[in-house]
């Protein structure tokens, strides 16, 4: 029986840190654009620093009405934010945290499992845009799904060549498999995927199907209370993951002094430094328009990751 | 090896196998309900929980990589796409009026032909084969791509260069379209 247990404590410590991860993103955002932008709000709520602002938001969230519109199409307009957020849950089972099993659950295809989960969560918005009978959430949740088309390929290609260079799909094996100077060999796939991530999560600056000024909030116009909380809880999981994936792939992951004892604290460091770097982006560029986004995904990252898997693959010749 | 020795029966069935006889109803029911339903995006939904439980069944056959490429191309990109031509058109919430076709009769036979024939080659040619789950996975991707790239390369290959074709001929024809539109201002 100590399988079964072992599997349920995993688990459990998985639901943990996707319960508590995106929360902590969440806060840091607040303080820093706080910072950044001179915002003064966020600094208020409970004394020192407004440590007290995220309960606020979740105070307030939890007791405004959850209200469907009357033309909505009710099941999957409530269905949607679950759809949204459960994919983020299960990619956070793969990811390896530090040396030894420490990660969830060792998948075989685990590079393969995670793209292929993560894609799955888009569906969420489009059935949340559709479903409102609203113009704007329509108009979100098709440019949802136009981005997704569009920076799903450079992400693939950008992870397949890490494949490449590791041998190997599983997430430990990649991170087992690393050495320093794989971070300048795979420099330019490692900013493609990061950068196609922060697209597909509909981050700014790639944040047009939730354009505030355009299209009020996109697919998410129609959504009030929990299932709007839900809603912004799964991009910041989807932060959490990102992140997580690209230290695991580009940056080597637990591999750092004293590996060995502080190896989660390694995957860990990384991974906040990359959400720094994606909140960070997000106080200082401004949108991209529509078709420069298009642009930017087909004219610039699809050749640069077809660049790097063709530099990988000729180092990989060469040194082997 | 001797197939008869170990060959397990069909009325002790293993707690795998009851889950891929449930999940196979499940894939089958929302598969019906996905070309009967009068409402057109739900219809793509129900096929995302079709796609989904094919999935399932090739992870109980242990070929989780076939499963996870499964997931990441019908659900994460094909469903997408219908669904993305559905919003561009005409998807109204409720029932479409004109969402039933007249060969219904004609397209029930071929489904039912093509399913009859399916079911037969596969249960002809798999009928004594019999995967040990317990094992080592036998799916794995390294076996997948051993298979792929050994045995099967050429018609991978032939794929591939039908795939190429097809993507030169849509930029064509896009490109066909973009070049008539300023002759006819």
């Amino acid at each position: 029986m100590s399988d079964a247990l072992e599997v349920i404590l995993r688990l459990l410590a998985v639901l943990v840190a996707f319960l508590v991860l995106p929360l902590v993103v969440g806060q840091t955002e607040h303080k820093v654009m706080a910072h950044m932008q001179g915002r003064l709000g966020p600094m208020y709520a409970g004394g020192f620093h407004g440590w007290a602002q995220l309960v606020a938001d979740g105070v307030k969230f939890a007791q405004k009405e959850d209200v469907v519109p009357a033309d909505a199409d009710r099941k999957i307009f409530q269905l949607a934010p679950a759809v949204a957020l459960l994919p983020y849950l299960l990619v956070l089972i793969a990811i390896p945290i530090g040396p030894g099993g420490l990660v969830g659950q060792d998948i075989d295809a685990g590079l393969f499992f995670v793209l292929a989960v993560m894609g799955v969560g888009v569906l969420g918005s489009l059935m949340a845009g559709w479903a409102s009978a609203n113009k704007f959430s329509l108009l979100g949740g098709l440019r949802s799904a136009a981005q997704l088309m569009s920076y799903e390929l450079p992400m693939l290609l950008a992870a397949a060549s890490v494949a490449m260079a590791a041998g190997t799909l599983s997430l430990p094996g990649i991170v087992d498999a690393y050495a320093w100077w794989w971070t300048p060999w795979q420099l330019i796939g490692a900013v493609v995927f990061f950068t196609a991530g922060l697209a597909e999560l509909q981050r700014p600056p790639f944040d047009m199907p939730v354009a505030d000024s355009e299209i009020i909030f996109g697919a998410y116009t129609e959504y009030t209370g929990m299932r709007f909380a839900l809603f912004l809880l799964a991009e910041y999981a989807g932060i959490v993951v990102l992140c997580g994936l690209t230290t695991v792939l580009f940056l080597g992951g637990w591999h750092g002094p004293w590996s060995d004892s502080l190896g989660w604290l390694w995957t860990l460091l990384k991974t906040a430094a990359l959400a720094f770097v994606v909140i960070w982006l997000r106080v200082t560029y401004p949108r991209l328009r529509e078709d420069q986004l298009q642009r930017f995904a087909w004219t610039v990252l699809i050749p640069l990751a077809l660049t790097q898997i063709a530099l990988t693959g000729v180092v990989k010749v060469v040194i082997s | 090896m001797n197939v008869a020795a170990a060959h397990p029966g069909f009325l002790s069935p293993t707690g795998v196998e009851i889950v891929f006889v449930l999940v196979g109803v499940a894939t089958l029911a929302a598969a019906v309900v996905s070309v009967t339903t009068k409402q057109l995006v739900h219809a793509a939904l129900w096929l995302v929980v079709a796609l989904g439980g094919v999935a399932v069944e090739y992870l109980l056959l242990t070929a989780e990589f076939i499963a996870w490429v499964q997931v990441l191309i019908y659900v994460g990109s094909v469903v997408v796409l219908v669904l993305f031509g559905l919003m561009l058109t005409k998807a109204p919430i409720g029932r479409s009026p004109d969402a039933d076709s007249g060969n219904r009769i004609a397209a029930l036979a071929v489904a039912v032909a093509a399913a009859g024939t399916l079911v037969w080659v596969v249960v002809d040619a798999f009928r004594s084969t019999w995967i040990d789950v317990d094992g080592a996975p036998q799916g794995s991707t390294k076996v997948t791509g051993e298979i792929l790239f050994r045995h099967w390369v050429l018609p991978f290959e032939a794929l591939s260069v039908l795939l190429l074709a097809a993507l030169v001929g849509a930029i064509v024809l896009s490109r066909k379209q973009s070049r008539q539109q300023p002759g006819e201002r």
